[in-house]
């Protein structure tokens, strides 16, 4: 009860500050929970694994304490320079086409017409219902001899490739795979979409702007936040990929879908290098916050609120 | 991001249109129309090839409709591979006892943030909000660590428990909708001397059963498709959740050579797990879409 002195703005009557008083004390009973699993399942591991990264640990045997050396071997590894690299190329690939594919469809939804709630419920659907049964499904879509994919690529006289079993071209399906996910940031932006005013619309068009260029001087800056956001989400989501990787290419051919997500899982569970294991993590980690903050830092550049025009907060 | 769930779509109405426009318009819902085929297509591939057998399956041109259709693969694949088991695992020893708690300890938390004022308050909310943003990879090792020094492999536990604590995603989801609630139903009850969890209980809770609806759903979903956790901590076979005896399964399609009806059964069991999805969706598709559209959670 003492933590109360710093509660709230000044009591007015002794009445008031008592239910103040009260009401924090309340607080710190509802927080409860969410403090402990803080501490327990995040903060706490967190720093664990930052420890365990400095040791070479088994499982079987204590932690051994060996400084640096984990990350010295990564940086040595091929392996890792390749996992990182898969990373990467999916991220750059899938995260800007996502958010291409993700804006059209929205933009093809934002209407007034019949079924529009079905629309959006089928292309919202694969997301919904992602999982192993779902990479199978890919898995066999991607058959390289009767795979449909290559099947119909055969009807318009294109030989396909061996997809899942092509250096070149597994990562390729994955990242196709992955926009059939797309329907979650469509919503997104459609919700985006729909908080334009349509008098700006209707301002431009008798101006005589086209379509085209309402698209770009009106929809695009108005709707910058949403993609903000979907940008975020899609790195952090893209740098976790685990499941497609493990169960449609096992990260094969030859490492050409060795995600780090996989790489790491392989040294904990495979090799039961834990420490190894957790140096990656924090570099995955590390990677992630710098993506975010190069990505907040240049919001300034091209991220619009509106709000803070009209001084309103959201 | 304004918290718009389905708002009228801003209509441009015009008088008329002109020839081009109405070009541009077909052209749109062409597009659209050929996109949703697409988009489905794979769904009816899944199930087409699940009452397949293995000459239509491997047929080129490809089977569209299968004649004769197997539909006896569907009990086949499910009864001869343990599936009832794996199905009970999945809800009674993972989903439901998640869901029930992330809703409860979820809802808690977040009444705590939306409407109870205490010092600390915001600051704990942001520090809450970037625990979303961590890679679930740099606490997964020391997890599986504490784990199996408390004796928990091959048991949910690890799955379950930490769902009593809250989760940051529905911990702001949930928030999101306390907000709207008008503070004065609570000051009121304050002010009448009621206890915040009295409060909470009979005045808060009754007006949030939708929010509450979308938790649950999202969370059952999740732990219908979990597949690295069980992977992580669940190894013996009679434990194992659907995800796991679905990758099971793939072990019969191998290089050195595909056993009998490998595919038909792979896709016949994957249409059956993905069907009480399908149906809980169509049949919850406003809640799902007002909470994706809401936080922006992934589903």
């Amino acid at each position: 009860m003492i933590e109360s002195n710093r509660a709230a703005p000044p009591a007015t009557s002794p009445r008031r500050r008592s239910v103040r008083q009260r009401e924090a004390l309340h607080g710190y009973v509802f927080m409860a929970p969410a403090i402990l699993g803080l501490l327990l399942f995040t903060l706490g591991p967190v720093i664990a694994s930052l420890a365990l990264s400095f040791t070479d640990y088994g499982l079987l045997t204590d932690p051994e304490w060996v400084g640096l050396e984990n990350y010295r071997d990564m940086i040595g590894e091929e392996l890792f320079w390749q996992a990182l690299r898969v990373s990467t190329t999916y991220s750059l690939v899938s995260v800007p086409l996502g958010l291409v594919a993700g804006l059209g469809l929205a933009v093809l939804l934002n209407r007034r017409m019949r079924g529009v709630t079905l629309f959006r419920s089928i292309y919202y659907l694969p997301t919904v219902i992602s999982g192993v049964g779902v990479a199978m499904l890919w898995r066999w879509l991607f058959n390289a001899e009767f795979g449909i994919i290559n099947v119909l690529l055969g009807f318009i006289g294109i030989e396909g490739p061996a997809w899942l079993t092509n250096e070149r071209w597994a990562l390729p399906a994955l990242i196709i795979t992955s926009l059939w996910g797309v329907g979650s940031t469509t919503l997104i932006f459609l919700a985006g979409l729909q908080g334009i005013p349509g008098e700006l619309y209707e301002a431009a068009e008798m101006d005589g702007a086209g379509q085209l260029r309402q698209f770009r001087h009106i929809t695009l800056p108005l709707i910058s936040h949403v993609t903000f956001f979907n940008l975020v989400l899609g790195i952090i989501g893209a740098l976790q990929v685990f499941t497609d990787a493990f169960v449609i290419t096992r990260g094969g051919p030859n490492h050409a879908t060795l995600f780090l997500a996989l790489y790491l899982y392989n040294h904990a569970f495979k090799y039961l290098n834990m420490g190894y294991a957790a140096a990656i993590a924090w570099v995955m980690f590390i990677i992630v916050m710098l993506l975010t903050l190069l990505v907040f830092r240049s919001s300034a550049l091209w991220v619009f609120y509106e709000q803070e025009r009209q001084g309103k907060n959201a | 991001m304004s918290a718009i769930a389905t708002p009228p779509a801003t209509p441009r109405r015009r008088a008329a249109l002109t020839p081009r426009e109405l070009l541009v318009e077909v052209l749109k819902y062409t597009v659209l129309l050929v996109l949703t085929v697409t988009w489905l297509f794979p769904f009816y591939w899944m199930f087409t090839s699940a009452i397949k057998d293995d000459p239509q399956v491997y047929t080129i041109p490809p089977v569209l409709i299968p004649n004769p259709a197997y539909w006896n693969n569907f009990a086949d694949a499910w009864g001869k591979n343990n599936f009832n088991l794996f199905a009970v695992n999945s809800v009674f020893l993972y989903a439901l006892p998640a869901t029930a708690l992330t809703v409860i300890s979820s809802a808690l938390v977040a009444y705590g943030f939306a409407r109870v004022r205490w010092p600390g308050r915001d600051i704990m909310f942001y520090i809450c909000l970037i625990t979303i943003m961590l890679p679930w990879q740099v606490t997964m090792v020391p997890l599986f660590i504490t784990f199996k020094s408390l004796g928990w492999l091959n048991s949910y536990l690890p799955l379950v428990v930490p769902n009593a604590f809250g989760s940051a995603f529905f911990i702001f989801m949930m928030r999101q909708f306390f907000m709207t609630i008008p503070e004065e139903l609570a000051d009121a009850a304050r002010i009448d001397g009621a206890g915040e969890f009295g409060i909470f209980v009979r005045v808060i809770l009754p007006l949030t059963v939708p929010a509450l609806a979308v938790v649950a759903l999202f969370r059952f979903l999740w732990a219908w498709n979990d597949f690295l956790g069980p992977l992580i901590y669940i190894n013996e076979q009679d434990l194992y959740p659907l995800a796991l005896g679905i990758n099971r399964l793939r072990a019969n399609i191998s290089a050195t050579g595909t056993n009998a009806l490998a595919y038909p059964y792979l896709m016949a069991v994957s249409t059956i797990v993905v069907s009480p999805i399908l149906l809980l969706f169509f049949m919850a598709q406003r809640t799902f879409i007002e909470g994706i559209s809401v936080t922006g959670i992934k589903g």
